[in-house]
């Protein structure tokens, strides 16, 4: 006698049923993640936040723990090809024109944060303060986690919603969401927005950033990289 | 030499019962292998899922890349044990008693249902055939979700938001369904011991397992 009989082959069943399933739930999924999202916007309880894809931010760091910097010990340098390098303190950069940004916020793995305010320094002042020499055709960015980097073109750098953030949702930006000081580049996908900046540099090429050695698209707009077709934020 | 009548009446000594034959064999070295590596596969795969996924984890473990790179290999690796088990006569067997139903695991489903203590089973019984089969199927489309989440370029976009969407609820079911088979064990001594060691009592076998047909 075979092991097991010949009692109905349920197990094949449940197997092929979770195939089926799961197929189902891949076509289904974007209406189904858009209900969930629905719901969680309005969940007044924050429980939704535990749920898969129950919206808000999440945190992503590229290195096991970042130092944390306040006002008292935070700089942001801005060098490389500009006539006069300069270092901030985070009262110089409060004490500049500041302006703030309301748009969605957009990830390239998927999660949208819709109407998120940003506040703070239009990276084009920082720059035309530093001088830009005719050389520099490209700015990267470095940041006090010690690995992470990010880069824009010159022209890219130089749009009037490209923040040197110092401001979140209309509170002083926290240690999570990458605080004292972010960069902010509205129109783009968010790992452009590099958490903990602390240095400007202007170069003479596109130096890729740290994920774009991984694949991702160095010109990161919404919409229009990375393979997705997201509605644009900027 | 004179015979010597037996007593008339039952005698104090005790009869050793059927169920104190010694250990049974419940599963080959080859057997525990595969289930020891697959659970250790699918436990990283579910921390490292955590860290990725639950923020307070995140902010406390970081290095996104690491976490990211050990959650895909032992993810791709998880199907790899059973793959190589397939070699093995006695898991080819329990594979084939998983499969098939009998009229006494619909009873044993019943009795669960009417929290009744009568349920008879096989070598496994309807819960354990059920978890096995949903888990392996689960398997399955994680690993093909993940994979479509991992090669972004393998298929269009609304492919990957289906695809994260079904591995981002998939993994919390998966997730509850080990806690339950953890719990299970936690219960049972001696099933664990059948796990670890390979052999179980014959007076555990014959009460939980009635219809197991090489006892």
């Amino acid at each position: 006698m075979r092991a097991g009989g010949e009692g109905p082959p349920v197990g094949r069943r449940v197997v092929l049923g979770m195939l089926g399933l799961g197929a189902a739930g891949v076509a289904a999924g974007p209406y189904l993640q858009r209900a969930v999202e629905g719901v969680a916007s309005k969940d007044p309880t924050g429980l939704s936040d535990l749920l898969p894809g129950g919206g808000g931010f999440r945190y992503y760091s590229v290195t096991g723990s970042v130092p944390v910097r306040t006002a008292a010990d935070y700089t942001l340098t801005v060098g490389g090809l500009v006539d006069r390098p300069t270092t901030y303190r985070l009262a110089d950069l409060q004490a500049l024109r500041q302006r703030r940004i309301v748009h969605d916020v957009q990830c390239v793995t998927g999660w949208r944060v819709p109407g998120t305010p940003f506040e703070g320094v239009p990276l084009a002042d920082l720059l035309q303060a530093a001088g830009v020499r005719p050389e520099a055709t490209a700015v990267s960015f470095g940041c006090f986690d010690g690995s992470y980097t990010e880069s824009l073109t010159l022209d890219q750098a130089q749009r009037e919603d490209v923040l040197v953030a110092l401001r979140m949702q209309d509170q002083p930006l926290g240690h999570a969401h990458g605080g004292p000081v972010r960069l902010y580049v509205a129109p783009m996908y968010f790992y452009k927005s590099a958490k903990w900046l602390d240095s400007i540099t202007l170069t003479s090429t596109v130096q890729p950033g740290y994920w774009e050695h991984f694949g991702y698209d160095v010109d990161a707009w919404v919409g229009r990289s990375n393979g997705r077709d997201d509605a644009p934020t900027g | 030499m004179t015979s010597t009548p037996g007593s008339d009446a039952p005698t104090d000594a005790t009869t050793p019962r059927p169920a104190d034959r010694g250990p049974l064999l419940r599963f080959t070295r080859a057997e525990r292998w595969v289930h020891w590596a697959s659970a250790v596969l699918m436990l990283v795969c579910l921390a490292t899922a955590a860290c990725l996924y639950y923020p307070p984890l995140a902010e406390l473990v970081g290095r996104r890349r690491l976490v990211m790179t050990v959650h895909e290999w032992c993810g791709v690796a998880l199907p790899v044990p059973l793959l190589l088990g397939l070699g093995s006569r006695a898991l080819r067997a329990d594979l084939s008693r998983l499969n098939r139903f009998a009229p006494y695991d619909r009873e044993w489903l019943r009795a669960v249902r009417q929290r009744s203590y009568r349920r008879p089973a096989g070598k496994f019984n309807a819960g354990q055939k059920l978890y096995a089969a949903w888990t392996g199927g689960a398997v399955l489309v994680m690993l093909g979700t993940g994979l479509l989440m991992w090669f972004t370029r393998l298929a269009p976009l609304v492919w990957r938001t289906g695809a994260t969407f079904v591995h981002d609820w998939l993994a919390v079911a998966v997730a509850t369904g080990v806690a339950g088979h953890l719990y299970r064990a936690g219960k049972d001594p001696e099933a664990r011991r059948g796990m670890r060691t390979g052999l179980v009592d014959e007076g555990w076998a014959a009460r939980e397992h009635p219809h197991w047909e090489g006892r």
